[in-house]
């Protein structure tokens, strides 16, 4: 080994603290990482209460509420009729009622996603910078979108209530509101996406810039648009079946009575029958979407 | 003279028209069946406009009052002023931000096991995997507002009810994300170091966990951003943090000092997410 400065041990030895020093390096960066996540995780326990001895006497109490609230079902009696306690029937007593609360829920948020749909695409237009319009008005449209959309829907709900009065057209119009900051900021993603050309064919061809949008624009984007409003109808269901908690419509306000009420097995009655809705119609939503966005592209 | 002008200059009569509509009757419109169904379609759609309308009771004098009323808040919310409760809102807020960082923590902390239980490679029961999986389904649909109210009825009004709902929200969709990264996680380590002769925990340690781990910190990262958003509102019902403050300040009217909570709320998410934003990139992108 002729070319080598210096003698293969001194080269192993000189590896050996390089490897060294930087495995160094990386322990005490892991380390002085875990000390800051240690003393925020303590810090967040001490502003938040979480102390051992509150846990340790609260844990017996959890376990029995959520043992209360699991339903008393008997195989033996489980098709049995609506008196005999143990039954299905039993359990779900009142399900027209609450049947009722899952379509009024459901209607809901499908009437809160179209408005609010609405109401993203036409301000999805000027927000999007690629159709010609001052980057003021872009600008200033993109900020009204973030503006709706960063304010929680609870809480434009409990404001909505003292405006409209109780009732579903508050949590309706709280819903869309949000909604349409959401999907006005992706319709307007989504147009920026868009191929260009159409675009110019009908400006071209003497089109006016409204006439654009809807041959040029609107056709290009639909898939996308009816995607992702469709996605934020599954997303509303969930948002509409807790609104009602204050006071504004759907099954959250039956949900928060029985659960202010202690009406233990009809908690789980109602939640199973909440998660069973959303799932069918995640199911149902999914399926037509993947058929309407064939129809359409 | 009837006729269309095409570029060309080129005029065709009324007969070259109709021969092209035989030809390709697609190219000048929808066919008659087509337009029936959409006029059908529109009817549908309009009927069921026109029927939740009247059941929702939104009548035009209905939310013309409304937005009235709503005028005359936004009016009161302008200018936004703390009021005298500066430390009470800035205690709120901190809270909040306790509440969504440790909920987050124990929700990653347990969904660590769960997600190496779940991974497809690594779980072999078939049928234990699948009713994990349904579980944790169930879990996920369940709002984590509904589980707030819950704990508030079994541990009592504070943050530590906020704490474990924003935990029990997370952990089933935590540890979904989990055992899909270990699902996807490079299998050449991990079957080296078998070969060597490690154990099945060794496998995990040191062949699966340093590829996975910066993604699991990363999802963490994510819902903890996500986290303090709804953990600003488990205070509604009753879970400790500032929205406990805006649902009193909202009962009584208070709307300046709404306005101001809101934008401190909006303050903090904004805050989080560039924090939240850097350290991801930081950590994904130094792997």
């Amino acid at each position: 080994m002729s070319g080598m400065t210096t003698p293969p041990s001194a080269a192993l030895a000189q590896a050996e603290a390089a490897f060294r020093a930087l495995r160094r390096q990386r322990r005490f960066a892991t380390m002085l990482g875990a000390a800051i996540l240690l003393a925020c995780l303590l810090m967040a326990g001490r502003v938040s209460e979480f102390y051992p001895s509150t846990l340790i006497a609260g844990a017996p109490r959890i376990g029995e509420y959520f043992a209360r609230i699991a339903p008393s079902l008997e195989w033996g009696k489980f098709f049995a009729g609506a008196e005999t306690e143990g039954s299905l029937a039993f359990w779900m007593y009142r399900l027209d009622d609450w049947g009722l609360l899952l379509f009024e829920t459901a209607q809901m948020a499908a009437l809160a996603t179209l408005m609010g749909a609405v109401v993203g695409l036409l301000l999805a237009f000027p927000a999007a910078r690629n159709l010609g319009l001052p980057s003021w008005m872009s600008e200033a449209a993109r900020r009204l979108l973030e503006a709706t959309r960063t304010v929680p829907e609870i809480v434009s709900a409990l404001i909505f209530v003292w405006a409209f009065g109780v009732g579903a057209l508050a949590g309706i119009l709280a819903i869309a509101l949000h909604t349409a900051g959401a999907l006005g900021k992706l319709f307007a993603d989504a147009m920026e996406n868009i191929e260009m050309r159409p675009w110019d064919g009908v400006r071209a061809a003497g089109g006016s810039w409204f006439q654009a949008c809807r041959y040029a624009v609107l056709p290009a984007a639909a898939p996308d648009l009816l995607s992702y409003a469709m996605l934020r109808f599954e997303i509303n269901l969930r948002s509409a079946s807790v609104i009602g908690f204050v006071g504004a419509g759907g099954i959250g306000e039956e949900l928060y009575k029985v659960i202010s009420f202690n009406y233990y097995e009809e908690i789980s009655a109602i939640i199973v029958l909440v998660i069973l809705a959303v799932v069918c119609i995640d199911l149902a939503s999914e399926a037509l979407r993947r058929r309407v966005i064939e129809a359409v592209s | 003279m009837s006729g269309v002008i095409n570029p060309g200059g080129h005029v065709l009569s009324a007969a070259e028209v109709a021969a092209w509509r035989a030809r390709m009757p697609a190219a000048f419109g929808p066919s008659g069946a087509a337009r029936v169904w959409r006029w059908l379609g529109i009817a549908a759609f309009l009927a069921w406009l026109a029927g939740t309308l009247w059941w929702f009771d939104v009548s035009p004098q209905r939310l013309w009052n409304g937005l009235n009323g709503l005028g005359v808040i936004v009016r009161l919310m302008i200018p936004p002023s703390p009021g005298e409760l500066w430390v009470e809102i800035l205690q709120g807020l901190a809270e909040s931000l306790a509440m969504a960082f440790l909920g987050t923590a124990i929700a990653a902390t347990v969904a660590i096991p769960l997600g190496f239980l779940g991974a497809r490679n690594l779980a072999t029961n078939m049928l234990f995997r699948f009713s994990l999986r349904r579980v944790f389904d169930g879990m996920r649909g369940v709002d984590q507002l509904i589980w707030a109210l819950a704990y508030v009825r079994a541990v009592g009004l504070g943050p530590l009810a906020g704490v474990l709902a924003i935990a029990t929200a997370d952990i089933a969709v935590l540890a979904k994300l989990y055992a899909a990264a270990i699902e996807n996680a490079e299998k050449k380590q991990a079957e080296g170091i078998a070969a060597a002769g490690g154990s099945p925990m060794l496998v995990m340690r040191f062949g699966i966990l340093p590829q996975v781990a910066p993604i699991m910190l990363g999802h963490a990262l994510y819902f903890f951003e996500s986290n303090t958003r709804s953990a600003s509102i488990l205070g509604v019902v009753g879970a400790g943090g500032i929205g406990l403050q805006i649902a009193e300040r909202i009962r009584v009217r208070n709307w300046d000092g709404v306005a101001f909570i809101i934008i401190m709320m909006v303050v903090m998410v904004m805050a989080i997410d560039w924090v939240s934003q850097r350290l991801r990139r930081r950590l994904i992108g130094g792997r």
